[in-house]
């Protein structure tokens, strides 16, 4: 079985509103020297057999497609085979 | 017989039906369409009505671009097939990247519903050709995720391509880039607006009827069309 990892997040140039009101939360809840907060999504997706050729290439351009937009969003891919 | 204008229902869907009313209203014959439809049954334009298409899901529009019936209106569109997306119908258009740029959350967090002010600023499009250029319109405006955001290099080919058609007045209500309420692409023909004009055609039900124009409008370009 291979596991894949894709994290999500905005680009650092796009505002991330919920990443804020979490810094400020933080913030409030006693945490000092809070720099900065970004919110990302993260798919974990498990894939029977090796994940290799064909598949890899696909699933890497999915994440692309669908997983995030590129527009305003950057992935990293992992995979455990 | 009047021109036949497809309303796309998506599971999650909640504006066809106003959206439809609209069409109706404006003079045109509004025909249901199927998230999972594989023939657009013949429609001259298509609207892509507003609402949470699969529970806006992963990120609004993101999956609707992959249902049957898009690949359709995707491929038509790319040929000058008239598309209106209104809302979600807007954020399925960026996904679909028959749009460019894309909407994001509001930058104050909140959920906005509420009568908004707006400036045409072009009327060489399908959609909004029944304006007067600077009109100024008021029409409901709903959303969480409306902040429209593209790059420098976008906005800047947005406005002097004259492809920026309604820009927010007063206090911008979302945070979107330089005050962008709708756009169109290239030719003109696909129009995505964050606002809603389908609520305002009756007296009864909206603050105006500011938003029959748009319907008008794409029935007013479609005589004569082969």
């Amino acid at each position: 079985m291979a596991r894949v990892v894709v994290n999500v997040a905005l680009k650092p140039e796009i505002l991330d509103p919920q990443g804020r009101a979490v810094q400020g939360a933080l913030s409030r809840l006693g945490l000092s020297g809070v720099m900065d907060v970004r919110q990302g999504k993260q798919f974990i997706i498990d894939i029977d057999g090796e994940l290799e050729g064909d598949r890899a290439d696909l699933l890497e351009k999915l994440a692309g497609e669908l997983l995030s937009n590129p527009v305003i969003e950057d992935f990293t891919l992992t995979v455990e085979n | 017989m009047s021109a036949r204008i497809g309303v796309v229902t998506f599971p999650g869907s909640l504006d066809d039906v106003d959206a439809a009313r609209a069409i109706r209203i404006a003079g045109g014959t509004a025909v249901a369409l199927w998230h999972g439809d594989t023939d657009l049954h013949g429609v001259d334009a298509v609207v892509l009505p507003g609402g949470f298409s699969y529970g806006d899901y992963l990120r609004c529009g993101a999956i609707a671009k992959f249902a049957p019936v898009m690949s359709l209106v995707i491929d038509k569109a790319q040929v000058g097939l008239p598309v209106l997306g209104i809302c979600n119908g807007f954020q399925i258009l960026c996904e679909s990247r028959l749009l460019p740029g894309a909407l994001t959350r509001n930058d104050h967090q909140h959920f906005i519903c509420r009568d908004q002010r707006l400036r045409i600023e072009s009327t060489d499009t399908p959609w909004t050709m029944d304006f007067a250029l600077g009109q100024e319109i008021v029409i409901p405006l709903k959303n969480g995720e409306g902040g429209y955001v593209a790059s420098e290099v976008v906005l800047d080919e947005l406005f002097a391509e004259n492809r920026v058609i309604a820009t927010y007045q007063g206090e911008n209500p979302n945070g979107s880039y330089r005050n962008v309420a709708g756009i169109s692409n290239k030719a003109g023909n696909v129009v995505g607006l964050m606002p809603h004009p389908e609520h305002a055609v009756e007296l009864l039900t909206g603050p105006t009827i500011d938003g029959v124009p748009f319907f008008t409008s794409v029935l007013k370009s479609l005589i004569g069309a082969p």
